[in-house]
């Protein structure tokens, strides 16, 4: 399986806000489309793409693809970068992420991204402050509930964890 | 496994939840989380959840911490802004807003920013800034907040006013921490968009604040620095913010222009330093300010340097290994081309971007070299560019095929100094990518073809040439039926192109065409009717077959009967009345133009439109781009139908209205008074089966001053005639003023003309030439009055003999007046006549030139001026425009070979004065030196003003 973030800078059409996860054939006609143009892109050939009136900023990383679309004014290279250090903070934060972390903590992954950018613009860009600012919710999580992640939906998903 | 597998699992689960949902037992927190978290990550899967809003509400309300969080997070990705609980989120909202505790207040920001619906603005938009720039709040509070009413205002202009906290936001620029910074740049971008009046005092912040970040060491900024780039998202963004405004103000802030040049200049050097990393995490984020750099030197426009060094570096890039930074160089190069600073220095790269053309694997890529080779083409690349874009379209993607047919037809039209070349690159289209070869395209040729009579026996040789093939495009038969229809008679003395060669040949092609094709190719027999009688019995035949006269479709039978009844009917005299060649087509903004503006929005095509017009009208012409024929002349015989006054509609084939041939074949003249009226309406039924109405879009002349309002004007046209003789001095709705010259030694002849362009009487008409009282003792003119009165569309001449009695700097003045139609119409205008007119060039070999440049090295001699170029620096241009400034030129005289040399001799009564001139251009900078000696102090100033005009 897939997965491909979405970070809309501006909510032109009726995306889910900040971020979603698409495995295999995505409902929206929208992001079918997107998905498969991103998919059949090959190696080498140049980060960008133009796709209807925005631009497609995407990176590969093992299995995942993050893309991000941007508008015509905005720097291709830096969302490069935002996508890379929104992959060092998942690292950071999971040691070494991979798929898996990614989807039984979607919600970390969210809540990551919150930290780092908000309303489709960058908030913080400082990996130190992004990551404390997690912990200390963390440490909150704790204090308020001492139970562990029970709830974890795993038996739903390992099954689409292709 | 398989997809139903997943399905009904999922439904299972769904099932599962609701249930608990609805059961009887109240769930605790724990458990509520736990079912709201599943339905979301179930969402993100891809499936549709319709419940559980509510109980996701209810979680906000928690006061731990984990479960107001998920609440949250679904209410982010899931809540509808319609939905009736925006209420109830609001007002959880608004509780963690005024609860003080820093977490629960960051969650009911982040979810502001992340709806960000309307209703949240309606609530929050005053809480909001209050928030944003009060002092206690913390530094994440305030980047949140910042971020929350950039969105806020996004969705909802309107409810977010700016107020008093827009000054406080604008020194958020100057805040210690670079978070906040950030945040606050990005609102004060968008804001700044909107409002620049209010924010323009963010300007000089930016740049302090983007110099201290440029200028740091790597280490400085700590955690903000990215892979050795100090701060690379907040320089980008204070770029960014920065092209919301004009360069800063070179006399009223001298010092915030020089800070931020310096920091362009220190960001392009940074680029030629070797790299501080291998990571490519280094060279993006450092290339990312780069290419924002350009792009705010760009929206400048205003430092020839800088445009030209940015040029350089992205010429750097074009080779690069890297594909994402030939992309985006190509991309950026396309602005550059657009300025008048830099087209010249991007115009060095054209072999490079010809070959990324043929060798770049990604299609996004090749795209964006047609566009920057679109971009750079003028007259000296035009078919070089257009050649490369032809053989490229070949092999080209077919969803870009279109646009670079629409771009090839337009450089083609634009740059077309030999107009066969142009109808060979059409017809080359029309071959290569016929399907793509819009209506637009077809449309023009023809319109091009029947405005110059040069270029039509040519266009009629080639497209029969080309109808030869066995297999041709339909839009070949539209264009070769419209064309032999019109111009066939040029090519039917040679007997491989006779009349019924042509008509077989088209006729071979008739039934695999489309019904608008044929009802077009019929419309070509009539017209063979009128052109060849010899053929008439054979068309005859054709119209009168059942295919023809029978046929299903009602508009080809309707033809078929009129033109066949016409045929028989009419005299000679009608028929060649009715079958007239077209009247030329009014000049307007080219049809395909306008497309290729619709596909691309507006502003790249606009942009480079734009960008060319800025570098003014070609002095030495060749021809304009755009054929000249603005006065068009209705032919007489258009007259006899009552279309004199409406040139555009064609006066060709009849309309397929039955009544109205009826009237046209009634001889009598009082028939066709009625006429009138009824063929515009017919001519806008035509629809796309007659031979193209001219295209849509909106009548324009482009001469402009034929629709000035007022006619009295006094136009300085001085430095057009400096370097020519010939021309139009001054036009009018009213008149229109001609002159032709001729000087020799210190004596000369000028011929003006006088056209009346309206049809009425100038009464009183009486030209005067002023000369000052000093200007007289410098300069003799003799000339004898003019007849008072100019008929209407009449011209009347009048000559000037001129002698230069010694040198002089001002221009004498004609001043017109004359009555029109009961008002008194007053023009003055001056008159060309400058002291280059009496130059006789000389010609001398290096050494002699150089001999008598030392002579004359007095200071009082030389007179010199740097200027900038105001046209495209073309050799060719400059050698003629030397020549034409009446020195000699004076090849390999200068040990510079850019370098042009010009010596001759200036011719007054009394005395004769030695000129030498030397000109060199600097490409890099887009300046000239110009340097004048000669004997005398004044003719050196005035000769040296004068021609640093032309360039």
């Amino acid at each position: 399986a897939r997965i491909v973030f979405l970070l809309p800078q501006h909510f032109h059409f009726n995306l889910m806000p900040v971020f979603l996860f698409v495995l295999q054939t995505p409902k929206k006609k929208i992001t079918r489309e997107l998905v498969q143009t991103v998919l059949a892109r090959k190696p080498k050939m140049c980060s960008f793409l133009e796709w209807r009136d925005l631009k497609i900023v995407y990176k590969r990383y093992a299995s995942l693809y993050f893309c991000c679309a941007i508008e015509d004014q905005d720097n291709e290279l830096i969302t490069l970068e935002i996508i890379h250090r929104y992959v060092e903070l998942l690292d950071k934060y999971f040691g070494s992420v991979c798929e898996l972390d990614i989807i039984f903590n979607f919600e970390k992954a969210y809540f990551i991204l919150d930290e780092f950018l908000l309303g489709g613009e960058v908030q913080e860009t400082s990996k130190k402050n992004v990551l404390k600012a997690i912990e200390q919710a963390d440490l909150l999580q704790e204090e308020v509930s001492v139970i562990s992640h029970s709830y974890t939906v795993s038996e739903i998903t390992l099954k689409h964890a292709r | 496994k398989s997809k139903e597998a997943e399905i009904k699992r999922i439904n299972k689960e769904l099932a599962n939840i609701r249930s608990k949902f609805k059961g009887d037992k109240a769930l605790d927190g724990y458990s509520k989380k736990k079912y709201v978290c599943k339905l979301l990550f179930i969402f993100l899967l891809g499936h549709d959840i319709d419940f559980g809003h509510m109980e996701a509400v209810n979680l906000l309300s928690s006061n731990r911490y984990t479960e107001k969080q998920i609440g949250y997070l679904f209410i982010s990705v899931l809540v509808n802004s319609n939905s009736e609980l925006i209420r109830l989120i609001n007002n959880a909202i608004k509780n963690d807003l005024a609860s003080r505790n820093p977490t629960f207040m960051g969650l009911a920001l982040h979810c502001i920013a992340n709806v960000g619906s309307r209703e949240m603005a309606e609530a929050f938009a005053g809480e909001i800034p209050k928030i944003l720039v009060a002092g206690d709040t913390m530094d994440s509070a305030k980047q949140s907040a910042a971020l929350c009413l950039l969105r806020l205002y996004r969705t909802s202009p309107h409810l977010v006013p700016t107020g008093d906290w827009a000054s406080r936001v604008v020194h958020l620029l100057n805040d210690q921490h670079l978070g906040v910074v950030t945040a606050a740049t990005s609102l004060i971008t968008t804001l700044a968009q909107k409002n620049p009046e209010e924010f323009k005092t963010s300007v000089s912040l930016a740049v302090s604040r983007l110099s201290r970040i440029v200028t740091s060491a790597s280490t400085d900024l700590q955690d903000y620095t990215y892979y050795f780039v100090p701060a690379p998202w907040l320089s980008v963004k204070l770029l960014r913010l920065l092209q919301c405004y004009p360069p800063p103000g070179e006399e009223i802030r001298p010092a915030v222009r020089g800070r931020l040049t310096e920091c362009l200049e220190t960001i392009l050097n940074k680029a030629q330093e070797p790299p501080k990393s291998k990571k490519v995490q280094h060279s993006n984020a450092k290339n990312a300010v780069l290419f924002e750099a350009i792009s705010l030197i760009i929206h400048h426009d205003s430092e020839p340097n800088l445009l030209v060094r940015a040029c350089n570096q992205l010429g750097q890039f074009l080779q690069h290994r890297e594909t994402n930074l030939r992309y985006l160089a190509l991309e950026s190069m396309c602005a550059l081309a657009s300025s008048e600073f830099s087209h010249e220095a991007v115009k060095t790269h054209i072999e490079t971007v010809i070959a990324a053309l043929k060798t770049e694997r990604d299609v996004s890529v090749r795209q964006r070299a047609v566009d920057l080779l679109y971009a750079m083409c003028d007259r000296s690349n035009a078919q070089q560019i257009v050649a490369e874009m032809l053989s490229y379209l070949e092999t080209a993607d077919y969803s870009i095929r279109e646009e670079i047919v629409l771009k090839v037809a337009i450089l083609a039209e634009k740059y077309a100094v030999d107009y066969t070349w142009y109808v060979d690159t059409i017809l080359n289209l029309i071959r290569i990518a016929g399907d793509y070869v819009s209506e637009e395209v077809w449309y023009r040729v023809i319109q091009i073809v029947i405005n110059r009579d040069d270029v039509q026996g040519y266009a009629a040789k080639t497209v029969f040439e080309s109808l030869q093939a066995p297999a041709c495009h339909e839009n070949l038969v539209k264009v070769g039926g419209y064309i032999l229809g019109e111009f066939g008679n040029l090519i039917a003395g040679d007997p491989r192109s006779s009349p019924l060669v042509q008509f077989n040949l088209l006729h071979s092609k008739f039934h695999l065409c489309s019904v608008p094709t044929r009802a077009l190719l019929l419309s070509t027999y009539i017209k063979f009717v009128n052109l060849f009688p010899e053929v008439k019995p054979t068309i005859q035949d054709v119209l009168r077959s059942d295919s023809q006269l029978r046929n299903a479709d009602a508009e080809l039978q309707q033809r078929a009967v009129e033109y066949l009844r016409l045929s028989t009917v009419a005299s000679t005299d009608i028929l060649a009345t009715v079958l007239e060649e077209m009247p030329p087509f009014p000049e307007r903004e080219s049809s395909i133009l306008a497309k290729l503006k619709k596909k691309k929005g507006p502003g790249t095509v606009m942009g480079l439109e734009e960008g060319k017009r800025e570098r003014g009208p070609d002095i030495n012409g060749g021809p304009e781009p755009a054929p000249a024929s603005a006065t068009s002349t209705p032919s007489p015989s258009a007259d006899l139908l009552g279309l004199g006054a409406v040139p555009p509609a064609p006066a060709g084939p009849p309309p397929s209205s039955g009544g109205l041939l009826v009237d046209v074949f009634s001889d009598s003249p009082s028939a066709v008074a009625p006429l009138a009226p009824g063929s515009e309406d017919n001519f806008a039924r035509q629809g796309p089966c007659l031979p193209p109405t001219p295209d849509p879009g909106p009548v324009s002349i482009p001469c402009s001053e034929q629709n000035l309002g007022p006619p009295v004007q006094c136009k300085v046209t001085l430095p057009w005639f400096v370097c020519k003789n010939n021309g139009v001095l001054f036009e009018n709705q009213l008149l229109q003023i001609g002159l032709k010259s001729e000087f020799r030694q210190n004596l000369g002849r000028m011929f003006i003309f006088y056209g009346n362009k309206t049809s009425t009487q100038f009464l009183n008409f009486t030209p005067t030439l002023i000369c000052s009282d000093d200007l007289q003792t410098h300069l003799s003119l003799q000339t004898k009055p003019v007849d008072p009165t100019v008929d209407g569309g009449a011209q009347v001449q009048q000559v000037v003999n001129i002698e230069c009695v010694s040198d002089f700097t001002e221009a004498p003045v004609l001043n017109i007046q004359f009555r029109y139609g009961g008002t008194f119409q007053n023009v003055s205008v001056k008159l060309p006549i400058t002291l280059n007119k009496f130059f006789q060039p000389t010609e001398m070999a290096s050494q002699d030139f150089f001999q008598r440049w030392k002579q004359l090295s007095s200071p009082q001699q030389e007179v010199q001026n740097i200027f900038k170029a105001k046209h495209p620096m073309d050799t060719e241009i400059t050698k003629a425009k030397i020549i034409g400034f009446g020195s000699a030129l004076l090849e390999e005289v200068d040990p510079n070979p850019a370098n042009f040399v010009g010596a001759g001799i200036i011719h007054t009564r009394t005395t004769q004065i030695g000129c030498l001139l030397r000109l060199e251009p600097n490409l890099q900078a887009q300046m000239y030196r110009l340097t004048l000696r000669t004997s005398k102090e004044t003719v050196s100033q005035r000769l040296c003003a004068l021609l640093s005009e032309q360039f």
